[in-house]
């Protein structure tokens, strides 16, 4: 029987970081509410992986404070926090000497739970994610493609059922039709598991085809954090910048037709 | 004799050689692994603090294991003699392929992996048991595959401290210049060596290709493993004590103390005493180490050899003066010398027999006046030592026709006999004296310091039990020196098994 959480709230309170004496972030302040699903844009080293961290707790910030579901990180113990909250990570990083099911099954085996009760979970997810069971449970990574092992990555973030799920670059280093197909994926996941989604990308079109909110970063700040429609709108150059690309894209597409 | 015949002739002890050899190795390459793992986690872990180890393991690694033996004997508690010493040699050896394999493996593992696992929630201990040392497994694997090659070979050498193994054939071997004997103990060896190599390759190589599940499962069922069996293996050791009731009789690493070894140990047999045997230990040094420490009970030393070598005394060439010292210096450590065997080991001045006859040659003196048409052979030791060659060619007045030869004593009854050279000087109870019709002549200026043979044994258990002492007196002054050379060269030549050799001649002197 899975375990219901209440949607969580993640709250940064003027952050600032510094990593190997150069600051990362500064005074950064935002509210993510339950079920959100915030997409965080902007440049390399403009900080987006570094707000992951600090919510899961493995960076701990240097000002200001992180409140995770209400309590401070910095108050936890990092690792109950981060069983609390999927990660799903830039290289997948799926384990290479466990099964494909032994991999979904890692953070299960870490909280206890029995075997029949793991066993079905992942049943379970393989099914979520689109993956026949009986195909791939017993597979090892390297034995599936880019695609389908980005899929294992989020059932193993998705497996004890956090509240929170954390994914950086997720889909970087897949195909632009895959990548198309696993957010149509995404999408029908999110909808049926409803979690509070923090996700790192540099690629804006992906941003607008999933977040309900996108952040944009710029020099360790906060440049805006509102919904694709006003992001769009926006007039800060800050942001301008980032669109560029899409409206190049989008002026292109009617010559060519 | 080939070496097939050889094994036949030998099946159970080149089996009782071979389990010992096993036993040694896998011992130490089980406490190596069960210390060298651990170390090699702390030292990936902290750099810093683990380079000492690493450093240390190195240098080990550096030192020529004889040298190592050497170095331990004499040290107290882990020193003495025999397989705790071997065992020691050979864990410090292959320490260092373990520690450097297993902070490599886990240094190599990808730091993407290291983070998905802090990410996922895992604490350090976690990451360690479920990420790190699976993956660094067919590593650690290939460390321990380096070390227990490494000592295969090194326990071969073990046999110079008594520990037994095939280095006992090649050592034997040696000493008798019988290449059959010697590759009797290398070829298993190299055999051991190369399957142990084989099959840990394989091991790793179906670790690399598929690291794959159960990961953590095989690594501490492995170090699991190596630790219960060493600890199996250490309790047995320390609760199997040595028995009081037991003598332990030892000798010297060649083939006169060897049968003299066999002697002695039937002799007490007889006199219904129970024996083990620890012979061909090494050098004097080794086996006087042995007598005081307790780990052996009774070998035959020579009184020369005594006085100089081991108690440093002043060279003395009465030989009623030089037992009389060299009894009371033992006295002082617990150790009774009983009265002699009755022939001596002293350096034979050597002849052809038919020279002896046709030039009536009795003493050193007689070869004088022959001298200058003669020509010499030495060994290397006695040509150089002041107490050789120089003293002894004052002490008579002897000129030779050219610079004497130097050559190795294994071939010098040889070289006199085939008239390379006219006169050597050997081994008064070398068989091949006897064999090859050489004469020793009389040393009438009494030059050198007489040898001769005498049980040692440690007072304690003379005292303990009569039967001992009256036992080993049953050999004083019973072996000529005629005696020791026909021993020597039924096994020298003849390929004699030197218990036989005693046995047959323990059952004449009834």
């Amino acid at each position: 029987m899975p375990v219901s959480y209440s949607p969580a709230v993640i709250q940064f309170t003027d952050v600032s970081l510094a990593r190997g004496g150069t600051p990362v972030l500064r005074n950064v302040s935002f509210l993510i509410e339950s079920g959100e699903t915030v997409v965080l844009v902007g440049r390399s080293g403009a900080g987006k992986s570094s707000i992951l961290k600090l919510i899961n707790r493995m960076l701990v910030p240097e000002q200001g404070s992180v409140v995770v579901n209400g309590v401070l990180t910095t108050n936890t113990d990092g690792v109950s926090l981060r069983r609390g909250a999927g990660y799903v990570i830039q290289e997948v990083a799926l384990f290479p000497h466990l099964t494909i099911a032994e991999n979904i099954a890692v953070v299960p085996r870490l909280l206890a739970w029995d075997e029949s009760r793991i066993e079905a979970r992942v049943h379970d997810l393989l099914v979520l994610v689109g993956l026949p069971p009986g195909e791939f449970a017993s597979r090892l990574p390297h034995q599936v493609s880019g695609g389908q092992r980005q899929r294992i990555g989020v059932a193993r973030a998705l497996a004890a059922d956090p509240p929170i799920l954390l994914m950086d670059e997720p889909f970087g280093a897949l195909d632009p039709v895959t990548r198309t197909e696993l957010h149509e994926e995404f999408k029908r996941i999110q909808q049926l598991v409803k979690k509070t989604i923090v996700l790192v990308t540099h690629d804006m079109l992906e941003a607008f085809a999933l977040g309900s909110r996108i952040g944009v970063l710029h020099d360790g700040q906060m440049a805006a954090l509102d919904t694709p429609q006003v992001i769009a709108a926006s007039t800060d150059p800050r942001v301008r910048s980032l669109l560029k690309p899409l409206a190049e894209m989008q002026a292109a597409l009617p010559r060519l037709r | 004799m080939t070496l097939i015949d050889f094994w036949r002739s030998h099946a159970s002890e080149v089996v009782a050689l071979l389990t010992q050899h096993l036993k040694l190795v896998c011992l130490s390459t089980g406490i190596a692994t069960s210390i060298g793992v651990p170390l090699g986690i702390f030292a990936a872990r902290n750099p810093r603090s683990g380079a000492p180890f690493v450093w240390l393991a190195n240098v080990a690694q550096t030192i020529p294991s004889l040298a190592m033996f050497g170095f331990l004997l004499p040290l107290p508690f882990i020193g003495g003699l025999g397989a705790r010493v071997a065992t020691i040699v050979l864990v410090l050896y292959a320490l260092l392929p373990i520690i450097r394999t297993t902070s490599a493996g886990l240094l190599a593992v990808d730091t993407a992996l290291l983070e998905a696992g802090t990410a996922l929630g895992m604490t350090p201990r976690q990451r360690l048991r479920i990420v790190e040392l699976p993956l660094a497994l067919p590593s650690i694997v290939a460390g321990i595959r380096v070390a227990a090659v490494i000592g295969v070979g090194t326990a071969t050498i073990a046999a110079a401290v008594g520990a037994g193994g095939l280095g006992e054939y090649i050592f034997r071997g040696l000493s008798m210049v019988d290449s059959t004997m010697i590759l009797a103990g290398a070829v298993p060896a190299a055999v051991i060596a190369l399957t142990i190599d084989g099959v840990l390759t394989l091991v790793e190589r179906v670790l690399r290709s598929r690291t794959r599940g159960r990961g953590n499962k095989a690594i501490i069922a492995v170090t699991t493993a190596a630790a219960a069996f060493t600890l199996v293996i250490i309790a047995a050791g320390l609760f199997a004590a040595p028995q009081q009731d037991v003598i332990r009789v030892g000798s010297k690493n060649f083939t006169e103390q060897i049968i003299l070894g066999e002697l002695a140990a039937q002799t007490l047999e007889r006199a219904g005493i129970t024996v083990e045997r620890r012979l061909n230990l090494g050098g004097t040094f080794i086996c006087d180490r042995a007598l005081r420490s307790g780990d052996i009970d009774v070998y035959v030393e020579y009184s020369g050899t005594a006085a100089t070598a081991i108690f440093k005394q002043p060279v003395e060439t009465d030989p009623a003066v030089v037992l009389a010292r060299v009894r009371q210096a033992y006295a002082d450590a617990g150790i009774t010398l009983l009265p002699p065997i009755g022939f001596e080991n002293t350096f034979a001045i050597l002849v052809r027999g038919e020279d002896a006859r046709r030039l009536d040659l009795k003493t050193i003196d007689d070869v004088v006046p022959h001298a200058r048409q003669w020509r010499a052979g030495f060994g290397y030791e006695f040509l150089q030592r002041q107490d050789g060659f120089p003293g002894l060619a004052s002490k008579y007045g002897l000129q030779f026709a050219s610079a004497p030869v130097a050559m190795d004593l294994s071939l010098i009854y040889r070289a006199l006999a085939d008239k390379r050279v006219d006169v050597v000087a050997g081994d008064a109870t070398s068989g091949l004296i006897t064999a090859l019709d050489l004469v020793m002549l009389q040393d009438s200026k009494r030059y050198f310091p007489p040898y001769d043979a005498a049980v040692v044994a440690r007072s304690q258990v003379l005292l303990a039990n009569p039967r001992i002492k009256s036992g080993l007196e049953a050999l004083s002054g019973r072996i000529t020196i005629a005696d020791m050379r026909a021993m020597n060269h039924a096994v020298d030549a003849n390929g004699a098994d030197p218990a036989v050799v005693a046995r047959e001649f323990l059952t004449r002197l009834r």
